[in-house]
């Protein structure tokens, strides 16, 4: 027998399989699902407002010629909480933030934006979250950054961290 | 697992539902030593309540939508809906089916499903605009390509190498046959 290696490829190669087993087990796959609605343009809806005294959302006033940001979010949504300071940092900063509440109701938003203040020029009210699912997100918060011209440039997932707000105003403003 | 598949929110506070699992329903002794355990308990008790009641607010109040958990009047519709429905995956409850799944994500999903169905839209149709908004990852039956290719070759490459190694085997077992005789 010259090849008498030979007899431990199959065992190598089972080693190899458990291995790669093992891997995923002990790190899991990324399991965000990013959107794939990316540079392409605002989908049609029409949102009507979130809560009293702030606009609901139309797809087309997100082209009037100003870089903006939508921010998806809910008041059930505990990290979205963590945001909103970042949120008020950018529109300190100048940028136009509009809203898209998911599955909320009218009185929720407002205790909301009265305990962690209001960044929104104007809110929509997903009530089925079907702009949601029509933007290619899968949970809140989202941000996507859009360009003058209503075309989705960039989706961030999960909370804006304080040391993003930099970037964001640097990439609007490269869209202007 | 269900605390955090129903709701869409990014993990929030994993920490607080670890945090309220308190041995429940053990009998303090009425021994005055144990006073000060007994109310030790009751606050635990009561910090665990507080804590799940905190999270239960942070899911939606709202009612489900219309066709989340309605059948359409139409079977034929139905049938075509189901199929359509237990092929997609659910993006919260990733692992289940949007049929399966009781987020409300996948809810709403169902919902978008049916409504699209009895708007007249092929199956077809929807799972293609799903996908290119989710990539092909929200369905379980993704196309062949370069990323399932292996998926699909691997079993007919290792049953080709087995082949191989048997074929070799057996004509050295038939040579050393002759050999011997």
């Amino acid at each position: 027998m010259k090849n008498r290696w030979v007899l431990f490829v199959p065992l190598a190669i089972m080693g190899l399989l458990f291995g790669a087993f093992i891997y995923r087990l002990v790190t899991p796959a990324e399991t965000l699902i990013q959107s794939q609605w990316i540079d392409k343009p605002m989908p049609l809806f029409d949102l009507p407002p979130a809560t009293a005294g702030v606009e609901g959302l139309k797809s087309s006033q997100l082209a009037d010629g100003k870089p903006r940001l939508v921010n998806v979010f809910a008041s059930w949504c505990i990290p979205c909480r963590a945001e909103a300071p970042q949120l008020e940092a950018l529109k300190a900063a100048g940028v136009p933030i509009d809203g898209i509440a998911i599955r909320d109701r009218p009185e929720d938003v407002a205790m909301f934006l009265n305990e962690y203040g209001n960044p929104f020029d104007r809110i929509g009210a997903d009530m089925q979250s079907s702009v949601q699912i029509a933007l290619g997100s899968s949970g809140v918060p989202e941000t996507f950054l859009i360009d003058g011209k209503g075309i989705i440039r960039e989706q961030i997932q999960g909370v804006i961290l304080a040391d993003q707000v930099p970037e964001i105003i640097a990439k609007l403003e490269a869209m202007k | 697992m269900s605390k955090t598949c129903s709701t869409s929110s990014r993990s929030p506070a994993k920490a607080g539902v670890q945090g309220g699992k308190v041995r429940r329903g053990r009998k303090v002794a009425l021994d005055p030593r144990f006073r000060g355990g007994a109310w030790l308990l009751a606050a635990l008790l009561l910090a665990a309540t507080g804590m799940f009641s905190s999270l239960s607010l942070a899911q939606d109040r709202l009612p489900p939508a219309p066709y989340a958990y309605q059948q359409l009047k139409d079977p034929a519709q139905e049938a075509r809906a189901k199929a359509l429905m237990e092929e997609l995956r659910c993006l919260v409850c990733q692992g289940q089916s949007i049929a399966d799944s009781d987020a409300p994500l996948a809810g709403d999903m169902r919902h978008e499903v049916r409504s699209k169905i009895a708007a007249g839209e092929s199956p077809g149709e929807i799972k293609t605009w799903l996908v290119a908004r989710y990539g092909n990852w929200v369905s379980y039956d993704p196309p062949f390509d370069a990323a399932t290719a292996f998926l699909w070759l691997g079993p007919l490459l290792f049953l080709a190498i087995g082949g191989w190694l048997a074929f070799g085997r057996f004509r050295r077992g038939a040579s050393d046959g002759e050999d011997a005789a």
